[in-house]
């Protein structure tokens, strides 16, 4: 199962190495909380975390992306004209994203590399970018991928696999681009059976330490008028407060705004996350808004990551398990009661 | 804990059951330990989900602005005193409330509970008068609840509810002699840049959820000026002057409102210390007012009044 | 890789007020570079993105036919920030234009058919386009009866004036202008709200396909004659209007319930509108 095995002390060799042919972004602490950052150096690295605090899609969504340039300047013939933004979309490593993190990737492909559209800024970042993932050997309590399509080992999304086996990392190449990747390092060696041992034995340990579970079966059978009509949307709004924690903090909310922004005469267009807890979100310019009342922003979020979603792509819900969300959320709004809630409305 | 719980919950029962209220706004136990979810209650048989402990931090009046209803409310200090400033701006009638007042001991900080563990997580969190319980996978710690409480909660000097209908226990012995502004000191004293720069630092990490303003009491506009669109005041990016400009603006609105009830720190996902900037304007309004936001039905925030014989010229 | 966001720039080649409230105005745009122009091809029903640097973008419905050869028409209401600011600007001037976007009217479908085009108020615009589609020698004699019923408030408020009296002059449409009150006393079309006159011209459902834009109220209201007429609601057409940023469905702002309205809309059949959560 294991491909390579590199002994722990040699990860600091390996990051260097990296450092020598990509951009390199891995988990950071700072004052308390571990984030992704670009790093220089491998030491900058702290892989101690259950995960991090905001989850990685900046790094493929950044919270504010410039996305063209133009002068208002009426003397210059370019006037009002959008031109595109140089951008640096060079090599780079992820590196100890979680199987969770990189599974929340191949959700957004979904929405942001379509048939009919393919959104550039996404696309670039996504093919300039191999994926390190980093297994978890102790996924906390509130961790629930395993019932939602991914899992604390799982290598849906990911060019590549470390597990902590003790000593050393057991290396999972997944991906042709892994393959490329690791070949450019020369640094590793074969695994032993002691390694496979050690490995199936951190795997079995983490999946008992999985103690959350959701249920998701019904969801795509359920009526979608009716889970939108429920009566149990009322308690499950009471106490939002409608901040943007939850969708600032998931990896798989991706709505954004459009902005432009003028400064001296040039201006830029930019893209900002953006949220449907917020009442501007979906408010009209006649000052008619769909979405006016708390209980309908709270509803949107939750029907679109667990019915809307479903039954657009058929490839289950919106979500990851990460748990984030519940972790976050200031008057503990969880999506796992509302799975349940949803999953089994009728039943 | 228990016996307060026991209490809220025999009132809200009696409250509902005859009539006086058509709801009662409290805490449910949380589905995470060192949680609580606020639950508004409105049928007799329910008041059992009615919950108390030390984690039941989130300030209630955050959910009264604009409500129609008779509702009893569980109210610590902080809340009932942001009852208070909101009955005076009036977002509620008194007549409307009926308090259920809990002298609180201070509440426990989940975040520096966690900061503590290191790592290590709770799977069950219980609680003595003086100490907390914490059992995890392999490991079980006792630490000294006041050791642990919020930050505003140690340097709270209106534990006691400031107005109440009834009481759940004794009122408690009010803390004195403490200096509330010792972090608001140690920036006063910076020079401008490096005050400036001490700011820079502390909103760095602001990732504009609004999970402050969204939390706070007193933030109940009905369009805060940062979603005005025409015009629109603020970009709406990342941009460190636009975060810095939510902040204070946001912090300027509440001086002589703010009652550091700490709401705003503990919603925040990033755990910025944004009490820093509204406890600098509560220490200036007490020094130039001498005015504590919340105390009484009687006297609104200085900067809500107006008199002809204000000693400030331009505003005669 | 295409950029979906970056608009093709324009000039503004003209500017029309259309109403006595000053409030609508259509723009005549023309594309700067000949092979963006080769590029846009739309049918009747899309919309499309209004760009001006510095405000931001609007979507807008495409009043120009396809069949309307080297520029794009477009009639907008003056309501917030993009569109006051267009309402500032003049011929001459460069904007953007990002698009067609969205579905149209259902073409194929209703090929062969009787159109039954009911509009009220400044909702005209595709509904404009497609009717001069239709008009246009080529298509004429791909559809049957064609009868139009538009409202708007006064006289001074219907847009197109001089396409309304040519239409009106011709044998192969069926026009039924109405104002919901006229103080001129030279008006010589109808008076009465747009459901009313519906009802009062009972437009055949034999072979039709009735196509409704209007505001909400008018909506409402012309539904449930258009089903008395026998209308089913796989053929009652519908534009939806929603708060955009994108326009190609990723932003996600403007669903209802699955459907994005910029990407799987703005055009639903009421039968498909039946199905979705009622949040617009």
């Amino acid at each position: 199962m294991a491909d390579k095995i590199i002994k722990k002390a040699d990860l600091p060799a390996l990051l260097s190495r990296l450092l020598d042919h990509y951009r390199v972004y891995a988990p950071v602490r700072h004052q308390g909380m571990t984030n992704f950052q670009e790093i220089s150096a491998a030491d900058q690295v702290d892989l101690s975390h259950v995960n991090t605090t905001l989850s990685p899609k900046s790094l493929m969504l950044p919270q504010s992306e410039s996305m063209f340039e133009f002068t208002l300047d009426r003397t210059s013939d370019q006037v009002g004209v959008l031109r595109e933004i140089e951008k640096d979309f060079s090599p780079r490593i992820i590196f100890g994203i979680r199987p969770c993190d990189a599974k929340s990737f191949q959700l957004l492909d979904l929405n942001f590399d379509t048939p009919t559209y393919r959104d550039p800024w996404w696309v670039k970042r996504r093919q300039s970018t191999t994926l390190i993932g980093l297994g978890c050997n102790d996924p906390c309590s509130t961790c629930f991928c395993t019932s939602v399509g991914s899992g604390p080992f799982s290598t849906d999304g990911l060019d590549i696999l470390f597990i902590d086996a003790g000593d050393e990392f057991a290396i999972q190449t997944v991906t042709e681009k892994g393959e490329q990747t690791f070949s450019k390092v020369e640094i590793g060696a074969e695994g032993s059976n002691a390694t496979t041992d050690a490995v199936l034995s951190v795997q079995e340990r983490a999946l008992k330490l999985m103690k959350s579970a959701v249920h998701s079966k019904n969801l795509k059978d359920q009526d979608e008028k009716a889970l939108f009509e429920a009566d149990f949307w009322d308690e499950v709004q009471f106490g939002c407060i409608n901040c943007g924690v939850c969708t600032f903090v998931c990896p798989t909310c991706w709505c954004f705004d459009i902005q432009d922004e003028v400064h001296k005469g040039n201006g830029i267009r930019l893209r900002n996350w953006d949220a449907c807890m917020f009442p501007l979100f979906t408010l009209h310019g006649s000052g008619h808004n769909p979405r006016a009342q708390k209980l309908q922003r709270v509803r949107q979020r939750f029907m679109h990551k667990l019915k809307y979603f479903v039954d657009k792509y058929d490839v289950g819900v919106a979500c990851v398990g990460c748990g984030r969300c519940v972790q976050q959320c200031p008057v503990n709004i969880d999506i796992r009661h509302v799975f349940r809630l949803m999953n089994d409305l009728g039943a | 804990m228990e016996q307060i719980k026991e209490k809220i919950i025999r009132i809200a029962r009696r409250l509902l059951v005859e009539k006086q209220v058509d709801a009662v706004l409290g805490f449910q136990r949380g589905t995470i330990p060192m949680m609580s979810q606020p639950i508004l209650i409105r049928e007799p048989e329910q008041v059992d989900r009615l919950h108390w402990d030390s984690f039941c931090a989130a300030n209630l009046a955050t959910y009264l602005p604009q409500r129609r209803d008779r509702v009893a409310v569980v109210a610590k200090g902080c809340d009932s005193r942001n009852i208070v400033l909101l009955t005076l701006e009036n977002q509620i009638r008194r007549d409307q409330l009926h308090l259920i007042g809990v002298p609180c001991q201070g509440m426990v900080d989940r975040r520096r509970v966690l900061a503590k563990l290191n790592g290590r997580e709770p799977l069950a969190v219980s609680e003595t008068s003086e100490h907390l319980s914490i059992k995890g996978e392999a490991f079980e710690e006792t630490l000294k609840r006041t050791e642990y409480l919020r930050e505003n909660c140690v340097i709270c000097t209106h534990r006691n509810p400031v107005i109440y209908d009834e009481l759940v226990a004794d009122l408690t012995p009010e803390q004195s002699d403490l200096d509330r502004y010792q972090d608001i000191h140690a920036v006063e004293t910076k020079s401008a840049d490096e005050r400036w720069y001490h700011f820079e630092e502390l909103l760095a990490p602001c990732i504009r959820c609004y999970a402050c303003r969204n939390a706070c009491p007193m933030c109940y506009c009905p369009t805060c000026f940062v979603d005005e669109s025409n015009p629109q005041w603020l970009g709406k990016s990342v941009d460190s002057t636009d975060t810095k400009t939510f902040h204070f603006l946001r912090a300027y609105h509440l001086a002589g409102r703010c009652t550091d009830c700490g709401n705003c720190e503990r919603a925040c996902p990033l755990g910025i210390k944004v009490r820093q900037l509204t406890k600098k304007l509560e220490k200036d309004i007490k020094d130039l007012y001498d005015y504590e936001a919340g105390l009484s039905l009687e006297e609104p925030p200085p900067l809500d009044t107006y008199r002809p014989d204000d000693p400030q010229e331009f505003i005669r | 890789m295409e950029n979906p966001y970056l608009p093709y720039p324009v000039r503004i080649d003209s500017v029309v007020t259309e109403t006595e409230d000053r409030n609508l105005k259509t723009f005549k745009l023309v594309f700067l570079n000949s092979e963006d122009r080769e590029k846009f091809i739309h049918r009747a029903g899309q919309f499309a993105e209004l760009s001006i640097a510095g405000k931001g973008e609007i979507p807008i419905g495409i009043a120009s036919a396809p069949t309307e050869k080297g520029y794009l028409l477009f009639t907008v209401n003056k309501v917030g920030v993009v569109t006051s600011a267009l309402h500032q600007m003049e011929s001459g001037d460069t904007i953007g234009v990002r698009g067609p976007l969205g579905n149209c009217y259902p073409w194929e479908q209703m090929e062969g058919s009787n159109v039954v085009i009911i509009g009220g108020g400044f909702a005209f615009t595709t509904l404009r386009a497609s009717i001069v589609y239709m008009l246009h020698p080529d298509n004429r004699k791909r559809f049957g009866n064609l009868t139009v019923i538009y409202g708007a408030r006064t006289p001074g408020m219907l847009l197109y004036k001089d396409e309304l009296v040519a239409w009106e002059e011709r044998d192969d449409i069926h026009m039924h202008i109405t104002v919901d009150a006229a103080d001129d006393p030279n008006w010589k079309y109808n008076v009465g709200f747009v459901p009313t006159i519906t009802q009062e011209t009972a437009p055949s459902a034999k072979d039709a396909y009735a196509i409704v834009c209007g505001p909400p109220i008018m909506i409402k209201f012309t539904l449930p004659i258009l089903s008395e007429l026998g209308f089913p609601p796989e053929r009652i057409i519908m534009s939806l209007e929603m708060r955009m940023k994108c326009g190609i469905g990723m932003c996600g702002r403007c669903n209802i319930g699955t459907e994005y309205v910029c990407k799987d809309g703005p055009v639903f059949d009421l039968a498909h509108m039946s199905r979705l959560p009622n949040e617009y």
